[in-house]
């Protein structure tokens, strides 16, 4: 293994050296490092006077972790600017040919900018922090708890590996240092939200969320290198069109694998939809398997965490509590009237928004609207439980007759989700990543309208006309 | 030691090779000559395992180039047609991460590289930044490069140009030198006359497809028919009156010289000698006219040219 780690370092290596002769990097990483915390120590001491004054010892004890967080993070914004240039800059300046063409694996390669990318404005954010801390310590502020501490150092290194990974994944599939630069906005603003998100946390002082929230970036990161590595391929990298922006190709690609042969419906769903559930399958039978295992888990959950003297509440507190819950899992409130079309769009916008999460996170925060969803069929018959309706013929009459075209509709979407981030990080060197990306789209598109769209109708249909009737029949015979 | 069967590399709809196929030997150097985008880089592209053929193989040092890339990639020096240079690094550091690279030890990497930089006269810049090098300087730097591992097989893209002729002469002779240490070398080139001093054989490609392949001479006949001999006489003279032996057909004539295709040169051409000297024709000159590469080169050309219009 350090054979193989060799060449990571010897690439890393020279491209230290390199940053360190280069004042266009060397500039701003100085200043952020030693410019900011001083800056922040002074507003901070400015928010510490204005808040000691109406007693707001909290906000003081929150101040200086937050201040650690926004200081780790300005240098790591340099990583941005040397990563997204990491590879199509090299083919800018001409170098990446020798450097492609020497003996080094794929992946050697990718993790040598990888390393350098992250190291560099890492250490200076680290530099940063423990100047900023030494300066609280000057002014007799308290340093936060060492867990605290630890979460932030980890949080900044985490920010970096997302960034740098992100980066170093774009760099590899541009045309030009340009196109990287424009690209990074897909980058710098859901890391500009998870700040915002993690801050949030930081104030609130939950360690354990905390903790997730680290746990999340470090997944989202390592899949986006694992995607990096899976669609680097040198022959792209050299080539003349990679990822062009022509609609006509991506046109003629989408339809190709969306319509592919077929010449009338019957014969489009015989072969292409056909085609596309047998690349499914194993998603599908995942989600089925969690569909069945999600929704009992669920159903137990719930029923522990109901209050066992549920029957001593007042009928406001508990309409208070579902309306809460309904609000949570974004169900109609109890005023709103639930016809056909209120009930298929909201399935449309559940499924449309399982697949936007799906897409920008290579399936995980999809899959996990998936489990929402699943979770909130478990907790549903756990209420009917506990408020001492018959499960059974509750299910049987309320759940069943639509839910048997909804369900198996849900589990097609997440299985399709699944299908897309399993693709994402799977090689493919006969394909470019935009080519890839439209396949995935074309199927999604083929199990949408060849199967989702038609249940979702139907059972809206049985939902909105037949359902209600059945259980009227069973609740008040 | 370099050799390819049918190998083809389509971008798209766009043919840039088609069914190229080389057999370059241990010693032997092939020039692929050709006009811009004739398809030249991508055949070396594809031999360093940087580009996957489309259709066909590539094998060097009997490494197949899409299954044993990096073992291809070990085996072969590339000089490439941007020499590629890290400019911020001075040339030892350059040649020292090179030779890390390919796995060399520290007495090997020094002893090399200083061997490289004395040999192309870049001893005395060495310590300098790569960005401060004239251009010739840096093509010089990276020929050194692709040769600090010692490959087997070189893949050189335009090594000389850029360079003023002295160093491209020195450049010419390390070529050779490579080829009489058992490498097999495949150089890009628009000079011609650098092919023709340095090349056992010539590919002329055009559009992504090898139109013509041999030895220079193999060529010459091919493409420019029979040799021709000229006799050129310091006066008029009526040739008439010689008694021309047979197997000489006489292709011009002017008032002081002709041209012929001779069937046996070597036997009638002395033939003719003594003739004129019985006649005492006032012979000046009798030899075979000079037919280069130019030639070759613009008459397949042209011809593919022509062939590509119909």
């Amino acid at each position: 293994m350090k054979e193989k780690l060799k060449p990571v370092w010897l690439i890393a290596q020279r491209e230290l050296k390199d940053q360190f002769r280069d004042w266009r990097i060397l500039l701003p990483l100085i200043v952020l490092t030693l410019l900011f915390p001083p800056l922040m120590n002074i507003v901070a001491g400015e928010a510490v006077s204005f808040a000691n004054q109406y007693g707001g010892d909290l906000i003081i004890d929150r101040l200086v972790p937050f201040s650690i967080l926004i200081i780790g993070f300005f240098p790591v914004t340099v990583a941005l600017v040397v990563a997204l240039e990491s590879f199509v800059g090299e083919k800018e300046r001409g170098t990446i040919e020798p450097l492609l063409g020497t003996p080094f694996q794929d992946w050697q390669l990718y993790f040598g900018k990888l390393l350098v990318g992250i190291f560099f404005p890492l250490v200076a954010s680290y530099l940063a922090i423990a100047l900023y801390l030494f300066m609280v310590r000057q002014q007799d502020l308290s340093l936060p708890p060492a867990n605290l501490m630890v979460q932030l150092l980890i949080l900044t290194a985490a920010h970096a590996f997302l960034m740098v990974s992100g980066a170093i994944a774009i760099s590899t599939q541009s045309t030009s240092v340009r196109a990287a630069n424009l690209l990074a906005s897909f980058i710098v603003m859901p890391v500009a939200i998870l700040i915002q998100g993690e801050s949030v946390l930081v104030f609130w002082g939950n360690e354990n969320l905390l903790w997730l929230a680290i746990a999340g970036v470090l997944i989202m990161a390592t899949l986006i290198v694992r995607v990096g590595i899976s669609h680097f391929q040198r022959e792209y990298l050299l080539g003349r069109e990679i990822d062009s922006f022509n609609l006509k190709w991506m046109w003629k690609t989408f339809s190709g694998a969306f319509f592919g042969e077929a010449r009338s419906l019957l014969k489009w769903y015989q072969v292409q939809v056909g085609a596309t559930l047998r690349k499914i399958k194993t998603p599908l039978l995942i989600l089925l398997m969690l569909t069945i295992f999600g929704s009992i888990a669920s159903y137990y959950w719930t029923s522990q965490i109901i209050p066992s003297n549920l029957a001593e509440y007042s009928q406001e507190e508990i309409d208070g509590a579902m309306g809460d819950i309904q609000f949570a899992a974004g169900l109609p409130s109890d005023e709103t009237e639930i016809t056909f079309g209120f009930i298929f769009l909201h399935n449309i916008q559940a499924v449309l928004v399982m697949h936007f999460f799906g897409l920008l996170s290579f399936g995980i925060l999809g899959e996990l609207a998936f489990a929402i969803n699943i979770g909130v069929l478990g907790a549903l018959f756990a209420l009917f439980d506990a408020f001492g309706m018959p499960v059974l013929p509750m299910f049987l009459a309320g759940i069943l007759p639509h839910g048997i075209f909804e369900i198996p509709a849900i589990i097609f979407s997440g299985a399709g989700i699944l299908y897309f981030g399993a693709v994402l990080v799977t090689p493919d060197p006969s394909r470019t990543m935009g080519e890839v990306f439209i396949h995935v789209l074309a199927d999604w598109a083929k199990i949408g309208l060849g199967i989702i769209f038609p249940l979702l109708l139907l059972a809206a249909l049985i939902e909105a006309y037949i359902t209600p009737q059945i259980l009227a029949q069973v609740i008040m015979p | 030691m370099i050799q390819t069967e049918k190998l083809s590399k389509y971008f798209n709809d766009f043919v840039a090779v088609d069914n190229v196929e080389l057999d370059v030997k241990s010693g032997q150097i092939l020039a692929l000559l050709g006009q811009n985008g004739a398809g030249k880089t991508t055949t070396i592209r594809m031999l360093t395992g940087l580009l996957r053929p489309t259709i066909g193989w590539a094998r060097v040092n009997g490494y197949d180039v899409v299954k044993e890339a990096t073992q291809v990639r070990a085996s072969v020096g590339v000089l490439t047609e941007q020499h590629g240079l890290y400019l911020r690094m001075t040339a030892v550091e350059y040649l020292d991460f090179f030779g890390k690279v390919y796995q060399l030890g520290a007495d090997t990497r020094k002893k090399r590289s200083d061997h490289l930089l004395e040999y192309f006269g870049l001893a005395e810049a060495a310590n300098r930044r790569v960005g401060e090098y004239s251009k010739g300087m840096k093509q010089k730097l990276a020929l050194a490069r692709t040769l600090i591992h010692q490959p087997p097989a070189l893949l050189l893209d335009e090594p000389t140009s850029a360079m003023d002729p002295e160093s491209a002469r020195l450049v010419r002779d390390e070529i050779a030198n490579l080829r009489s240490s058992q490498r097999a070398i495949v150089i890009c080139t628009h000079n011609l006359a650098e092919a023709e001093t340095l090349a056992d054989q010539i590919a002329i490609i055009y559009r992504g497809k090898i139109q013509i392949m041999g030895d220079l001479e193999s060529l010459k006949e091919e493409v420019l028919g029979e040799r021709e001999y000229e006799a050129v006489f310091s006066s008029p003279y009526n040739i008439g009156k010689l008694k021309i032996p047979s197997g000489v057909e006489i292709v011009a004539s002017e008032a002081n010289k002709f041209r012929f295709h001779s069937e046996n040169a070597e036997e009638i051409n002395p033939l003719l000698i003594k003739e004129f000297s019985k006649e005492n024709a006032p012979l000046l000159t009798l030899a075979e006219v000079p037919r280069t590469l130019e030639e070759v080169y613009l008459k397949v050309m042209s011809k593919a040219n022509g062939e590509n219009i119909q």
